[in-house]
């Protein structure tokens, strides 16, 4: 069980004198159960891959297998896709529309022809989901605040039951708590529901602390694919791209160059303080 | 798809079009649009044609990005090129079961495409080489006598010229937005069209909200920056008529006479 | 000791405001305390922060520094003018300038340099000086390569460094940021702080940034951190640094290497100082305390 892409190319503005390549000649696998990390700078193809995961954008050439099925059959059904693949945008509390927050919630789980029944089920486990108190599920939307009002918009995608989340950028513009939280949030649907999730982030930080598998783009390729620690090893790559491993693995690096026996693959913070206090121990 | 709309777009590049005082280029949209309207003879659009093949020389804009800024209104101009061959009575041309169509209906329709497609390109022509900057201050310059019956002419232009530069910022907005939606879903292509129209609801409702947002948000940005209306403003830009402009002016009002004068004497 | 009295800048007095919400009818439906007793006195040439998570009030503040909101009680001063008072609006714009979060909803031209002449011209320059103000502005902003191009094709970072340079051209005083790096991607935000730091260190204009990013306060003179509308603690960086779980309450965090110090003396590294701010620091104190060459 997985999504697979294979060699997809895709053009923006084709035949035009402003042709893009967006996306050029990426495969990839995201494997069920991944939490992966999607990094890369602005411009990288990051955000034009992920509308391919749910065929929002369909690639020039190339194929996209989920589980096992070219999505590009004829016959594929690509609304029950997008059941099955939420993605989440950017800001996605921009696509609030309705008089109360828990119709917003049903708009997805309505769309895919769920029975009346299901859809407020599945409307309401979404908003317990993403932690939003009960006393808010009958207000305005627009009378939220703004880290609410991304959960809910979260929980409009998790209504549909997604069996792989896509999350761009789901922290953008908000305080410390509230991007925690959202991450958490996230963490604990991986973790509890089983649910794959592919997080596009700009920030080393976030990454290094949820994922298990990381992808960088680079110019609308795929750069580097591996494990945190594979990827966050190479850190002069990473800089000659214009990103950085987390601010921890430096500091580590540093460390180890004034003499410390510690593990400059630590990417986290609790990684860094078991080995920097293992280090100062043993000295 | 949406991205490529580019009515009413600047285009950036540097030409002798761009360079000219934008009341010159005012003048002239409007000039060109009245040629067009004079008369039907094919002389005139043969100097009509001319005239704006000069132009689109002159603004250094490449004449494919023209174009596809026209694609957003083949629509439009479809259905009146249909109704012209379909509904003007005259010579039978061919019949075919209820359809008829006519000499008269055949020459309407062309004449109404050419001069859809010169208005419009004849416009688009202005905005392409005008910023909004100096079209405000050619609207509020050229238009600033009617202030005298107390008609808010800068504040007109100022709406104008900023509901312009706007236009590819909301654009892009309904993309990300219909996509988002379709993400969860929406289904914006199928159905009669009462679903469709209720299927623009998620797409409508959160455009407006977006679009008040950010007037709000530019209002303040405005004000922040002492904006106080027109009055004690001065210009960055200043209007004054160079050589070249008042040359235009002579060689459009040349270009007028000239159409006017083969629409009354020329025998085709 | 003589203490040189240095005139402040921006100062704040028992500053209180009030959002009020009205029903159809037009009658006060909820009064909404957005911020309570604010004192607060930034002087000429200082870099000051004001942390804060959502909805703590400091977006409120900054727009009454800028004469875009005025108090319900108490009195705002900018360079000694009060934000009440209305023939003194203009001024107390152009002399405390402010940047906004959305770089597209705050860049009025369509080519870049018209945009940084807007506030010039709305304050009546002549038109020399608007020019020669644009082009040192963009000089500084590292944009002027950029003058005749169109705003919508530059990157976040860039849109917000040409939405500082039409404030720089106004010659203000003092710049407020309400959180001008939130939309922009990391190589955006450096350049936008970049920016910030430089203006005030060469150009002597006072700074005031609200953010949420721990690590852009790391410069600043003086802190402040707001909570529910209240100015919740003031110091500088290391001072409020060293204060971990009283920020958690707040809502807020600390920069990653103070966070590592402050956990790696928890685990027993009790010698280390409290309230370090960088990567730098942190190592240069391990090697000092513990390092065995």
């Amino acid at each position: 069980m997985s999504i697979i892409l294979d060699h997809i190319n895709y053009v923006y503005s084709k035949g035009t004198s402003d042709e893009i390549k967006a996306l050029d000649d990426v495969s990839m696998e995201i494997r069920t159960g991944d939490f992966l990390g999607l990094i890369g700078h602005t411009g990288s193809g990051k955000s034009t891959l992920v509308q391919h995961l749910d065929g929002l954008l369909k690639a020039t050439s190339g194929h996209i297998y989920y589980n096992g099925e070219d999505i590009y059959d004829d016959d594929y059904d690509m609304k029950g896709l997008r059941g099955k693949v939420g993605l989440v945008f950017q800001y996605p509390e921009h696509q609030l529309f309705e008089e109360d927050v828990f119709k917003d919630v049903c708009f997805g789980p309505r769309n895919l022809g769920m029975s009346e029944k299901d859809i407020e089920l599945a409307a309401y486990s979404a908003l317990k989901a993403v932690k939003l108190p009960d006393e808010l599920f009958y207000v305005s939307p627009f009378h939220l605040s703004g880290g609410q009002k991304r959960r809910v918009a979260i929980a409009g995608v998790l209504a549909m039951k997604p069996e792989v989340l896509v999350l761009d950028e789901p922290t953008a513009g908000l305080d410390p708590e509230g991007r925690d939280e959202i991450l958490d949030m996230v963490k604990g649907l991986h973790d509890e529901d089983n649910i794959t999730v592919v997080l596009v982030s700009h920030s080393m930080e976030d990454v290094a602390n949820y994922a298990d598998h990381i992808v960088v783009m680079e110019k609308g390729r795929v750069h580097m694919d591996g494990t945190p620690k594979e990827i966050f090893s190479q850190t002069e790559e990473l800089e000659r791209i214009g990103l950085a491993a987390p601010r921890v693995t430096y500091m580590m690096y540093e460390l180890k160059r004034r003499g410390f026996d510690v593990d400059t693959t630590a990417t986290t913070i609790s990684e860094a303080v078991n080995s920097v206090i293992g280090a100062v121990w043993n000295a | 798809m949406l991205r490529e709309l580019t009515l009413g777009q600047y285009y950036q590049t540097e030409s002798r079009l761009h360079r000219l005082d934008p009341r010159v280029k005012l003048f002239g949209t409007i000039i060109f649009l009245i040629s067009l309207f004079i008369s039907q003879k094919p002389s005139c659009y043969v100097v009509a044609t001319v005239f704006l093949i000069c132009l689109i020389r002159l603004s250094n804009v490449p004449f494919g990005y023209m174009v596809r800024g026209m694609k957003a209104i083949v629509f439009i101009m479809m259905i009146t090129v249909v109704f012209n061959l379909l509904f003007t009575p005259g010579e039978t041309l061919v019949k075919l079961g209820v359809i008829t169509i006519t000499i008269q209906g055949l020459k309407n329709a062309i004449y109404t495409a050419i001069r859809l497609t010169y208005l419009i390109l004849g416009s688009t022509l202005m905005t392409l080489t005008t910023t909004p900057n100096d079209l405000t201050d050619g609207l509020e310059r050229g238009l600033g006598f009617l202030k005298i019956f107390k008609l808010p002419v800068h504040e007109t232009a100022t709406m104008m010229s900023i509901a312009l530069r706007f236009i590819p910022i909301l654009l892009e907005e309904t993309d990300k937005i219909m996509k988002a939606q379709q993400a969860r879903g929406a289904d914006f292509e199928s159905g009669g069209i009462i679903k469709r129209a209720r299927a623009m609801v998620p797409l409508l409702v959160p455009l407006f909200v977006s679009a008040f947002r950010r007037a709000n948000d530019l209002a303040l940005a405005m004000e922040a920056r002492c904006y106080n209306g027109g009055e004690g403003r001065t210009k960055m830009k200043p209007l004054v008529y160079k050589a070249w402009d008042k040359r235009a002016y002579v060689i459009l009002i040349g270009y007028l006479v000239l159409v006017v004068l083969l629409g009354i004497f020329s025998p085709v | 000791m003589y203490i040189k009295r240095v005139m402040a800048i921006v100062e704040t007095k028992d500053l209180s405001f009030d959002y009020i919400r009205r029903d159809d009818e037009g009658n006060v439906s909820s009064v909404n305390r957005a911020l309570n007793d604010v004192d607060l006195s930034v002087e000429k040439g200082e870099f000051i922060a004001i942390l804060g998570g959502n909805g703590s009030g400091k977006s409120t503040l900054a727009k009454h520094i800028n004469a875009i909101l005025y108090p319900t009680e108490g009195y705002v001063l900018v360079d000694g003018e009060n934000t009440s008072d209305e023939t003194k609006t203009l001024s107390i714009r152009q002399k405390a300038g402010m940047i906004f979060q959305n770089p597209d909803n705050q860049i009025i031209g369509s080519i870049v340099e018209e945009d940084v002449g807007f506030g010039p011209e709305n304050i009546g320059m002549p038109t020399k000086e608007i020019w020669e103000r644009v082009e040192e502005a963009l000089k500084i902003l590292g944009m002027w390569e950029y003058r005749k191009h169109s705003p919508m094709r530059l990157s976040g970072g860039q849109k917000q460094r040409v939405a500082i340079a039409g404030v720089v051209a106004m010659h203000p005083k003092c710049i407020i940021m309400d959180e001008p790096t939130a939309m922009l991607d990391p190589v955006g935000r450096k350049d936008v702080i970049r920016a910030a730091r430089a203006l005030n260190d060469v150009e002597q204009v006072t700074v005031i940034l609200i953010t949420h990013y721990m690590e852009e306060v790391v410069y600043a003179d003086r802190v402040f951190v707001m909570e529910h509308g209240n100015i919740r603690m003031t110091g500088t960086p290391r001072e409020i640094f060293s204060r971990v779980e009283e920020l958690e309450e707040l809502r807020l965090n600390v920069p990653q290497a103070t966070r590592l110090a402050y956990e790696l003396k928890k685990r027993g590294l009790s010698e280390l100082p409290d309230g370090i701010l960088t990567e730098k620091e942190l190592v240069a104190e391990l090697c000092r305390l513990y390092s065995t060459i």
